[in-house]
């Protein structure tokens, strides 16, 4: 029997196939999803903040892209990943609100892409498909094993890239 | 004085006093709700919680479940945004009783958002003139932006807002009573700037 684990807001875990992740309801937050296609380990996290260098508050570092990332790719290593194999995909990044007032919140949904990318091209991780940006939420699961990562959101189809 | 605060020593330190105008906020709102539908609303003793993240989602009933949210910006001598927070039937309860027309369809008409929105406006508006009140303070409230979406979704943005100061979320969760209960959620986001502000205002 397969078991899908659950990632909560600021989060991250790792699993191996035939098992599953998800995370529930992303809004402006991204969930970056990482695998060893060949191993078939891998790992989801969900970040909120794209910058942990731009925050003094910043002991969680799985609240944030940069730190986040480097942090499940060393555990998808632990588990028996291979950090040259390794591809991602991406989800999230929305604008709930037409208007987020403060400065450092315009556009945080996609800073937070922005940082997700840029931190996996770093770390030399590709990326195969994206789902992000637009107005609306986003509840994803993630199966190391073939990599497919299924999207559902409210009244929309649910898709797969 | 108070430049250096951290938001877990404001929370932690100050728990009674935010919960203290919590109520006070609240109950403001519940009179005007009362005042829009004309009808008897009473509210339950509202709930203030401090809340890790992944925990937000389960205590509010289903990180899927389908909320409105409306969303304000604040300026004046405080600056943040507020967040009131309802389960979409008893969004939908609420604008049809306003309204007097029920619809059958689950989502709402491009209508009954706006008057949601007008909902929103009026009782985020009674709960910060409350506030404003209290503190002496000027707060200044934006024109409402409303999303209709995943519980999580919605509360990713305010969750993103204190993930800049903290790991945590201060909820005030308030009960309205009609013919059917209605729960709604008010989260109160004002920087940390504000809430030494707030806090010298109240003499603390």
């Amino acid at each position: 029997m397969s078991e899908i684990i659950k990632v909560g807001m600021a989060d991250l875990n790792v699993c191996k196939s035939p098992d599953g992740i998800t995370t529930l309801g992303l809004g402006s937050c991204v969930g970056v999803a990482i695998r060893d296609p060949i191993a078939k380990v891998g790992g989801l996290a969900h970040v909120m903040l794209p910058d942990s260098t731009q925050i003094e508050n910043n002991t969680n570092r799985m609240k944030f892209a940069d730190t986040g990332i480097e942090d499940l790719v060393k555990k998808i290593v632990s588990i028996g990943g291979n950090k040259s194999r390794l591809e991602a995909k991406i989800a999230g990044g929305a604008q709930m609100f037409a208007f987020q007032n403060k400065s450092d919140m315009v556009r945080v949904g996609e800073r937070n892409v922005e940082a997700s990318k840029k931190k996996l091209k770093e770390l030399g991780i590709p990326l195969k498909a994206e789902d992000t940006g637009l107005n609306y939420g986003r509840t994803v699961i993630f199966y190391p094993e073939t990599g497919e990562f299924v999207i559902r959101s409210a009244g929309k189809p649910e898709k797969t890239i | 004085m108070t430049e250096r605060i951290s938001f877990q020593q404001v929370t932690t330190e100050y728990y009674d006093v935010l919960k203290e105008l919590g109520n006070i906020g609240a109950g403001n709102a519940t009179t005007a709700l009362a005042q829009m539908l004309q009808c008897k609303v009473d509210m339950k003793v509202p709930q203030v919680r401090l809340l890790n993240f992944n925990e937000v989602g389960e205590v509010m009933g289903g990180e899927e479940q389908i909320v409105v949210g409306i969303y304000l910006a604040v300026e004046g001598d405080i600056t943040g945004s507020i967040m009131f927070v309802l389960e979409q039937n008893a969004g939908k309860a609420l604008v049809e009783k306003l309204m007097g027309v029920k619809t059958d369809d689950e989502g709402f008409t491009e209508l009954q958002i706006s008057a949601m929105k007008e909902i929103g406006n009026i009782i985020t508006g009674a709960y910060l003139n409350s506030l404003s009140q209290i503190t002496n303070l000027k707060i200044l409230p934006s024109v409402p932006d409303l999303s209709i979406d995943m519980l999580n979704a919605i509360l990713s943005v305010p969750a993103i807002e204190f993930g800049i100061m903290g790991d945590q979320i201060l909820l005030i969760q308030t009960q309205f009573t009609d013919e059917v209960d209605l729960n709604g959620y008010f989260i109160l986001m004002p920087d940390l700037e504000s809430y030494a502000k707030m806090l010298t205002a109240l003499g603390l």
